[in-house]
């Protein structure tokens, strides 16, 4: 019985590592889930973000499923998806955009640069919508049904290997 | 060519680890003792070239070495020169070299100095000193090169997190480096008794100043952490429970028990295998601290999982460490003879106490850490556990380690009279129920926690200094002193925590320019807001005028600052502080139409935190002077041969 006890430490230590080694290796870690997945989007009303492209608000999240794609000029992850997103665009998915803190001007050139894949497009100017649909950086992009309820949330750039994932929700979400 | 010397000193510097470990292991053997001879030459080189290394880096942060990679990324050459240094460390492979310089540097310093451990044992400690620091130079080597170079080198570097750029925290991660690495010389010091099975007074007597050492960095390493959190992050309090900072308070409380079983073992040779044991946790605790948490896996679990390799590497090595002190333990504490026996009322029992209670402490702050972590791993949901669970549980625990802590110095060693203790603690036990009373009486309700604190704190303050009581104080020995300053130094730091909770008085308001508010005992009047520059940074500052009764009105100047690379904001808090509290303002956004919002705080007696924290470790201090001085006073005596 004695002996046994000497062990016990080691045991839970053994314990120990088990945990941190699967928090290690579990392969959804990246993501903090925005508490609103399930839930419908709230009620917003933003202003035009660039100039060729018309303003957003809640409303136009009826009929088909829709991506909203939150972004920024000053950010650079962005820049890498935009090729993904447009490629999205052709294939007739249909992608809003929320740019958080930016200036007209700074959207239109990063558009200009870098393509346009976006249908409508909101100024965020102090993210708060940004917060209320429970992101917390650029890029992330939300899979929005007909009904305008948040069903699924990726968070960074949007990678080839993440369209199959993103177009499977779209098509969930139908 | 600087960071190629760097990186050449680290490669030495691992060579000489192995060298080392391979030396002493071998030397073991009785057959091959001579090559023990070697050990403690090799140990102070690897020092030697290990600092030599981590001076070469941060040389290149101050010379703004733009092809450094590290350089880039932490810091710019528009930052003030003192955080240029700082940057060195505030970063994952240069706080890693850190670690490992320090690991080193005590190996040497162990050679160099450790006169009283036998031969064998000592050999047996360097090379379990030398087999920890060989991990960690592996990793730096093949996992994180602090040396890496950029090639082409850009203009300018990316920063340093301004939260970083403050003298206070400049200093305070090789403060908390040193007590948490110096852990890793009583943890080798068991390793090596273990391995020579000589658990013994000897052995402890050899390791008690390396302990009382560290846990002093320790002590004042988490005082200062605790302060800076306070003033710097604007968040208003002085313990938040946030994973960070549990990871110091861990190594605290293991490092605090330990400290005071080595105490019984040295003593009285009681306690062998605990003391032992807690060697083992006090360092096993320090390595999961800095580890897991610097890498993110506590607090989110994205910074290990961006990089695989390193977390796999680095819970290689905890695994390796720890698992196998854990199991030469287990093997071996067997074969060590138990120590001499005691009775259960006796300064022994007390000193039990006092380790079952850190250690039940211990275990709620462990598992309040890691249970979010566990329970993502099992459920896959994410939770927090917040301050309510940590005051609920290690409040009372706590509480009752103050009594204990109270008592244990009033009594005497192997057997005391129950009665004789009674009597000794009268006169504390009085004080402390005319405190009682009186709060019972006049004090408005403030809360149990908090009104047994402030209660204890007085009590706690009297036993501390009843061990002076009706003694020739010229002839007490420094280290009783330390021991009367660093307990003297917990009551202080207990009222300070009583009091703050039981009277803080915090005002939130959203005020327009000429609106005045009330907080405690002053008027805040807010007079104007202006933009100002400093060297790496734009803030808002608001001056605010406080006043007290009919006090002369002074100016309060809190900022909120913006810093551009990376873009980041911090609030710069104003703190006045007065002989019984401190004020302390904090500027928050504004609205949009002309009003802002300011979080006015009055915290009574709030200093007395850290005071305490500063005595405790200086009682620390006079210990270690005290019980330095006996010995060499011995040495002396016994090489003049008197």
């Amino acid at each position: 019985m004695k002996r046994f006890w000497l062990w016990a430490p080691l045991a839970m230590f053994v314990i120990f590592f088990g945990v941190v080694a699967s928090g290690l290796y579990s392969p959804d870690d990246r993501n903090h889930p925005s508490k609103m997945i399930g839930k419908p989007l709230p009620t917003f009303d933003l202003p035009v973000a660039a100039a060729d492209r018309p303003a957003l608000s809640s409303r136009d999240f009826t009929g088909q499923p829709k991506l909203l794609n939150v972004f920024a000029s000053w950010c650079v992850p962005c820049i890498a998806e935009v090729p993904i997103l447009t490629q999205l665009s052709q294939q007739g998915v249909i992608v809003e955009g929320v740019a958080i803190r930016d200036r007209p001007a700074d959207v239109d050139r990063f558009l200009r640069q870098n393509g346009n894949p976006y249908h409508a497009i909101g100024s965020d100017v102090d993210s708060s919508i940004q917060l209320a649909i429970g992101s917390s950086g650029v890029p992330e992009t939300f899979v929005i049904d007909g009904k305008g309820v948040i069903l699924h949330q990726h968070i960074g750039a949007i990678t080839a290997e993440d369209v199959p994932a993103i177009l499977a929700a779209l098509s969930a979400a139908r | 060519m600087i960071a190629e010397a760097g990186l050449a000193a680290l490669w030495i510097a691992a060579a000489l680890a192995l060298l080392q470990f391979v030396l002493g292991a071998m030397g073991l053997n009785d057959s091959r003792a001579e090559l023990r001879a070697g050990v403690r030459s090799v140990a102070v080189v690897q020092g030697l070239f290990v600092a030599l290394a981590f001076g070469l880096l941060i040389t290149c942060f101050l010379r703004s070495d733009m092809s450094v990679k590290l350089v880039v990324e932490n810091s710019h050459s528009m930052k003030p020169w003192l955080y240029k240094f700082a940057g060195t460390w505030g970063n994952h492979e240069g706080s890693m070299l850190l670690w490992v310089a320090v690991l080193g540097i005590a190996g040497a310093a162990v050679a160099i100095f450790e006169r009283r451990l036998d031969d064998a044992t000592l050999v047996a400690t360097l090379a379990a000193q030398a087999l920890i620091a060989f991990g960690f130079y592996a990793f730096l080597l093949f996992a994180s090169n602090p040396f890496a170079r950029l090639n082409p080198a850009p203009i300018e570097g990316l920063g340093l997190n301004p939260l970083l750029q403050d003298p206070g925290l400049a200093f305070h991660p090789p403060t908390l480096y040193l007590g948490y690495v110096g852990m890793s010389i009583a943890f080798s010091f068991a390793v090596g008794a273990l391995i020579t099975r000589k658990v013994d007074a000897a052995f402890a007597r050899a390791m008690r100043p390396w302990v009382l050492g560290a846990w002093i960095f320790l002590t004042l390493g988490i005082t200062a952490g605790s302060y800076w959190a306070y003033y710097e992050l604007g968040w208003g309090g002085w313990w938040f429970w946030d994973p960070v900072e549990n990871a110091s308070l861990m190594p605290w409380l293991a490092a605090t028990a330990l400290l005071h079983s080595v105490t019984v073992l040295a003593t009285r040779d009681g306690l062998r295998a605990w003391t032992v044991m807690l060697a083992v946790v006090a360092f096993s605790m320090s390595m999961v601290g800095t580890f897991l948490v610097r890498s993110g896996i506590l607090t989110s679990v994205h910074s290990f999982a961006v990089d695989p390799t390193r977390g796999s590497f680095i819970l290689a090595l905890l695994s390796l460490y720890i698992g196998g002190a854990l199991a030469l333990f287990a093997l071996r504490i067997g074969t060590v003879k138990e120590g001499n026996q005691f009775d259960l009322v006796s300064r022994e029992g007390a000193l039990v106490a006092n380790n079952l209670l850190l250690s039940a402490i211990l275990g709620v702050v462990v598992i309040g850490t890691l249970y979010p972590l566990a329970a993502e791993a099992i459920s896959g949901t994410k939770l927090s556990v917040g301050p309510p669970y940590f005051n609920a549980t290690a409040g009372p625990i706590a509480l009752v380690l103050v009594i204990v802590m109270a008592l244990g110095p009033l009594t005497r060693w192997r057997r005391d009279n129950l009665k004789a203790v009674v009597s000794r603690v009268a006169l504390p036990v009085l004080i402390c129920a005319v405190a009682l009373l009186a709060m019972a009486a006049f004090a408005p309700p403030i809360g149990i926690l908090p009104f047994l604190g402030i209660v204890l704190a007085i009590g706690v303050g009297a036993a501390s200094l009843a061990p002076l009581w009706k003694r020739n104080l010229r002839r007490t020995p420094l280290f009783t002193y330390g021991m009367v300053v660093s307990h003297l130094g917990i009551a202080v730091a207990l009222a300070g925590m009583s009091t703050e909770r039981a009277f803080i008085k915090e005002t939130l308001v959203a005020a327009r320019i000429g609106d005045t508010a009330n907080v405690g005992p002053y008027k805040i009047k807010f007079l104007g807001i202006e933009p100002i520059a400093g060297p790496n940074w734009t803030a808002l500052e608001a001056t605010l005028q406080a006043q007290r009764g009919d006090n002369l009105p002074f100016l309060m100047k809190p900022q909120a600052r913006m810093f551009s690379s990376p873009p980041t904001e911090t609030s710069e808090a104003a703190i006045a502080t007065r002989l019984d509290g401190q004020l302390y303002l904090v500027f928050g956004k504004g609205d949009g139409t002309g009003r802002w919002q300011l979080r006015l705080w009055w915290k009574p007696m709030v200093t007395l935190i850290w005071l305490g924290g500063a005595m405790i470790a200086f009682g620390g201090m006079l210990s270690l002077i005290g019980r330095m001085r006996r010995e060499w006073g011995q040495n002396d005596r016994k090489a003049y041969g008197v």
